[in-house]
């Protein structure tokens, strides 16, 4: 008898609870959920587990739908649909439950808001339906309800619902309990994140949560300053130093116990704050209130081995921040230990050199070796990262060895968006191109290997590059290398080759195979017919191909084979390829015509388009006759934009690390990257390649400077080795164990060491830094930048710090090894029309705008100002229109154009050049 | 600021799955189906870092449960790390000596405590404590609750 009481008694628990028991690790060896995994975890296939389910979800279908399941049932069968749905099944049918059972339950089924949160997407309609729960929730009295209401609210919530409950979670931020508040203000931020708008009257209540008591709460409220900071730095320069106390009291252990992570204080509250630091300090003296605490966490970050992810953001905002250069020292030291580092997750922050580089490429070199060996590591990410970073150093003297290891990195990459990224940057590149045949050659393989993945623009941009050279006879070679290059592809199988190349191949035939003066165009003509019958052959290609035969008119035999292709295509069914059809036929029987439509030695002759749409006249007027606003140009509209807000902010002076610090960040366009490598002091211009005495220079410079004066001869020799002398290279042997004995890295052989010495030595040829005139290394200066470079001369600009004041230093600089008996630099103007100035302004892209206040003394101030400008910078007017002023200002071969417009007393001037730094120059000219 | 949070074991098998932004069920399954494949043949000794598309993915092995976590652009990818490392910690708190069996029965559980931990992809609380208070909290209120509910009415 007692024997069945024990029994029923142990039974009893899991009678009641059909769930496991809340807070224990077991197993629930009955539950249904349990079962149910038990069940697949049994089945072998794919398609048992599927029936399994599918009867499943039929069972739970069922259950939910009944009016007798109870609560706690209902619950249990959510937990099952959330499992099914995690497996892939559709569960569809049990949402509208959930947001019921979430609406009607008490607090034992508010956890059902999971299963909601898990179901429901952002934008599901049946959110709607929820809206009203949560709001009574977020006014429960009970804690766990308003928590839950606040974690939802976070997860997933419509957009334009947020006003309906806005107020009461503002209203939470005064919640006497620490945990509300600081979920209220995380669910601020989502909010702040999809509707911005809407948040913006409370921003001084977050500056409120910033001052909270609690630590907690203070950094949830960083996520939305972090935020706010990230769109707008300006306006929050004011909050700087109270992130540097606060940071402050972190670093030096301040705070609760609490907070600690493994004994490391508070390292999310941490990371956000030196993230915020590098956002104001960017390109602003207010860095110097940080470099304190900057220094400090570093120091104590470098104690405890474990935390390299603070130093790592310390490193990153050292760099980004006005640069100091005791700092910056360190900041290189802690880089160097990383990649130094054998934890593999270290060298992967090798992509951190980056910044280094950026600074001084000199501090590149020493890590030379590990470059090397991180690009032959089996981590085929690390490579990558290392790929990354030879990008960013990349010049023409190292172009070719760098390409190289891309492409074969692209050809064992499976990855559609690596290869698609790798393209784009060999594609960049290659326009640091030492020779046709290369150029030619690497763009090939790019449109081989980039197949129809490739960015648009990629082709688009050879095409005209190809098109637009400068000078008539190198544009020949190239454009007779492009053809004969195409037509050796072409008679080989060219069924393998992408659409988008075919399509390059059919444009460049078209447009110069008659270059090759002992090509028929037949030949060309029977080539490009076999594109047509291929099958692989898409119908955009074949509309290319059509135009290329078009182009091509021949006579004789190939002409029936046009004739017969005109006649299969002008029936097709796709418009396009019907009307390129049509006009081959009609061209080709017509060479007159075809002559005049199509004229061959005009082809690189623009079209003439008439720009100012004048047949669209008569539209226009009608248009504002009817009531229509009329057009404004952008940079007005711009301009009127910003005429509504007062900007009270000085301007900093920040030429040079804007620069620096936007090439750091974003992924580089090619007029970043062509001044990056500017800075790393390679003044050789496209036109001089070839010339080996400047070539030698850059490198003499570089290994001079840097005390590894041993490995001169052997750099400058480095390009030439591959090819070369074995004789040579046993000499280097000395060299290069020397240079070893600096690495701690053992070495392997001599034979495979000297392999690395020499892709070294080609990848890191032409890294130095801008040399500075010896008068001003002794006063603390900004980075050099160079201006321009015409051929031995460089023109570099610097800003100087001096006793009390900063003074823009505009120095030219000899960089060969000749004494120059006299320079003469003239500031040329020259006259330029409306029309061309307006060409121009649309073609240069550095924009910069600035407020110029006007000279009063008795004359119009217009003209008075614009006098002294004149004077000053040299100017040319062009023309003075009502109340806009087009002046245009030319320094030697690099053009730099003004535009003034008078408005509220001021000068509004916007400055636009091709060289970025000249326009930032000026202006500082000007005031 | 973290976009995902995905829990799978050797076999490919998912085990938890949050999404901190709207995501629609087509690129779920398939940002699933990609990360398993690109995670799970991951030589050891290899690092915890890889690219996907724009994001950065930061992953790690826990016994037989790989955390894999999708990070925006400028996020430290170390402290990804250090939070993957956190959670399996608070996670281990709350069960004793976790294993994948405990986050597959009770997963419901696994979620709770990721959403005390984690809010909009945000670290929220870092206190084991306290992570652990609010579970408590929360579960006697359920247990409360549910021994009411089951007594006869009088």
């Amino acid at each position: 008898m007692s024997d069945v009481v024990e029994k029923t008694l142990t039974a009893l628990p899991s009678l009641l609870s059909l769930d496991s028991q809340p807070g224990s690790a077991k197993l629930s060896s009955n539950s249904k959920l349990g079962n149910l995994i038990r069940g697949i975890t049994e089945l072998t296939s794919k398609h048992e587990e599927e029936k399994l389910i599918q009867r499943e979800l039929l069972l739970i279908k069922e259950q939910v739908s009944s009016p007798n399941t109870t609560m706690r049932q209902m619950k249990e069968l959510m937990v099952r649909a959330i499992y099914c749905e995690m497996l892939g099944y559709g569960v569809s049918f049990s949402y509208i439950h959930a947001i019921k059972l979430a609406q009607q339950g008490n607090v034992l089924e508010k956890r059902v808001y999971l299963a909601v949160s898990l179901f429901l997407n952002e934008g599901h309609e049946l959110l709607l339906l929820l809206v009203n729960t949560v709001l009574k929730d977020l006014q429960s009295t009970n804690l766990i309800e308003v928590c839950m209401a606040l974690t939802v609210v976070s997860q997933m919530f419509p957009k334009d619902m947020i006003p309906a409950i806005l107020p009461l979670v503002e209203e939470k931020l005064n919640h006497p309990r620490e945990i509300i508040r600081r979920k209220a203000v995380l669910a601020l931020y989502k909010f702040y994140l999809i509707a911005p708008n809407q948040v913006q009257h409370i921003h001084n209540k977050f500056r409120k949560a910033l001052c909270d008591k609690d630590p907690g709460v203070m950094s949830a409220s960083l996520h939305i300053y972090l935020q706010l900071i990230q769109e707008n730095p300006e306006g929050y320069k004011d909050l700087a130093p109270s992130f540097v106390t606060i940071l402050k009291q972190v670093v030096g252990g301040k705070l609760p116990m609490d907070f600690n992570y493994h004994s490391v204080p508070a390292p999310w509250l941490q990371i956000h704050l030196l993230r915020i630091l590098s956002l104001l300090g960017k390109n602003d003296q207010t860095s110097e209130i940080m470099y304190e605490i900057l220094d400090e966490s570093l120091r104590r970050a470098e104690m405890n081995h474990n935390i390299t992810y603070i130093l790592y953001e310390c490193v990153k905002c050292i760099y980004t921040i006005h640069p100091k250069s005791g700092l910056l020292e360190k900041a290189a030291k802690c880089i160097g230990n990383f990649v130094l580092s054998p934890k593999i997750n270290l060298k992967y922050l090798l992509k951190a050199l980056t910044y280094v580089v950026q600074q001084d490429p000199k501090l590149a070199l020493q890590h030379q070796m590990t470059i090397i060996e991180c690009l032959d590591h089996s981590d085929l990410i690390i490579k990558r990262e290392t790929l990354e970073l030879l990008f960013r150093i990349t010049n023409d003297q190292n172009v070719t060895v760098i390409v190289e290891k891309m492409l074969d990195f692209l050809r064992i990459s499976e990855d559609d968006h690596t290869t698609i990224d790798l393209v784009g940057k060999v594609a960049e590149l290659a326009e640091y191109a030492p020779d046709n045949e290369w150029f030619i050659d690497t763009m090939n393989t790019v449109f081989s290997l980039g197949g129809d993945l490739l960015q648009p623009d990629i082709p688009n941009s050879f095409l005209k590059l190809l098109s637009e050279f400068d000078s008539v006879e190198e544009d020949k070679k190239l454009r007779l290398f492009a053809v004969n290059s195409y037509i050796s592809l072409l008679q080989g199988d060219s069924s393998k080759l992408p659409q988008r190349f075919l399509q390059v191949i059919c444009w460049v035939l078209g447009e110069y195979s008659h270059l090759r003066e002992d090509l028929e165009p037949g030949v060309v003509v029977r080539l490009l017919a076999k594109l047509l019958d291929m099958k692989s052959s898409s119908s955009e290609t074949k509309c290319w191909v059509l135009m290329a035969m078009t182009k091509l008119c021949p006579g004789g035999a190939a002409l029936a084979l046009v004739h017969d292709v005109s006649e299969t295509y002008s029936s097709s069914l796709d418009t396009m390829l019907r009307q390129r059809a049509q006009e081959l036929q009609i061209l080709s029987q017509d060479s007159e015509l075809q002559a005049k439509v199509l004229p061959r030695s005009a082809s690189m002759e623009p079209v003439e388009v008439d720009s100012s749409l004048s047949f669209l006249d008569g539209f226009v007027s009608e248009a504002l006759a009817a009531g229509a606003a009329p057009y404004k140009p952008p940079h007005q509209r711009q301009e009127e934009l910003s005429r509504s807000k007062l900007n009270l902010e000085p301007y900093g002076l920040s030429l040079p690390i804007s620069i620096s610090s936007c090439s750091i960040t974003d992924r580089q366009s090619p007029t970043l990257l062509s001044i990056s490598s500017g800075l790393s002091g390679d003044s050789t211009d496209f036109s001089h390649k070839g010339s080996t005495a400047l070539k030698l220079d850059g490198v003499k410079r570089l290994w001079g400077r840097d005390g590894y004066l041993a490995q001169k001869e052997q750099t400058e020799e480095a390009p030439r080795i591959e090819a070369a002398s074995a004789v040579r290279s046993a000499d280097q042997l000395g060299d290069n164990n020397a240079l070893n004995s600096q690495t701690p890295n053992p070495t392997p052989s001599p034979e495979c060491d000297q392999e690395k010495q020499q892709l070294a030595s080609s990848l890191f040829v032409g890294l130095a830094s801008q040399s500075t005139p010896a008068e001003l290394s002794a006063l603390s200066h900004s980075k050099v930048t160079l201006l321009f470079s015409k051929q031995n001369l460089d023109v570099s600009a610097c800003h100087v710090q001096k006793e009390d004041s900063v003074v823009l230093v505009v120095f030219i600089s000899n960089c060969s090894d000749s004494f120059l008996h006299q320079i003469r630099l003239q500031v040329d103007s020259e006259e330029l029309e409306t029309e061309e100035y307006g060409a121009m302004w649309l073609a240069f892209s550095h924009d910069t705008k600035q407020n110029l206040t006007l000279i009063h003394d008795g004359r119009d101030p217009l003209a008075a100002t614009l006098d002294v400008l004149k004077r000053k910078l040299q100017l040319h007017v062009v023309e003075i229109i009502v109340e806009a002023i087009v002046a245009c200002c030319l320094q030697q071969d690099q053009p730099c154009l003004m535009h003034c417009r008078m408005h509220a007393g001021m000068l509004a001037v916007w400055l636009r050049s091709p060289v970025p730094d000249l326009p930032d120059c000026l202006l500082y000219c000007c005031q | 600021m973290l976009r995902f949070l995905l829990l799978f074991n050797r076999q490919g098998k998912l085990r938890l799955q949050k999404w901190f932004v709207p995501t629609s069920d087509r690129e779920r399954k398939k940002v699933i189906r990609d990360m398993i494949m690109l995670v799970l043949p991951r030589q050891p000794r290899t690092c915890n870092f890889l690219r996907w598309k724009d994001l950065k993915i930061v992953y790690k092995r826990y016994a037989s449960l790989y955390f894999c976590a999708g990070l925006e652009e400028q996020d430290n990818e170390l402290l990804a790390l250090e939070v993957l490392h956190r959670y399996v910690e608070l996670l281990d708190k709350y069960f004793g000596n976790v294993c994948e069996l405990d986050i597959i029965f009770n997963f419901e559980k696994a979620y709770f405590i990721l959403d005390e931990f984690l809010m909009g992809g945000e670290v929220l609380e870092t206190s084991k404590f306290a992570v652990n208070v609010s579970m408590e909290q929360a579960d006697t209120l359920q247990e409360t609750m549910e021994e009411y509910m089951s007594k006869p009415a009088y």
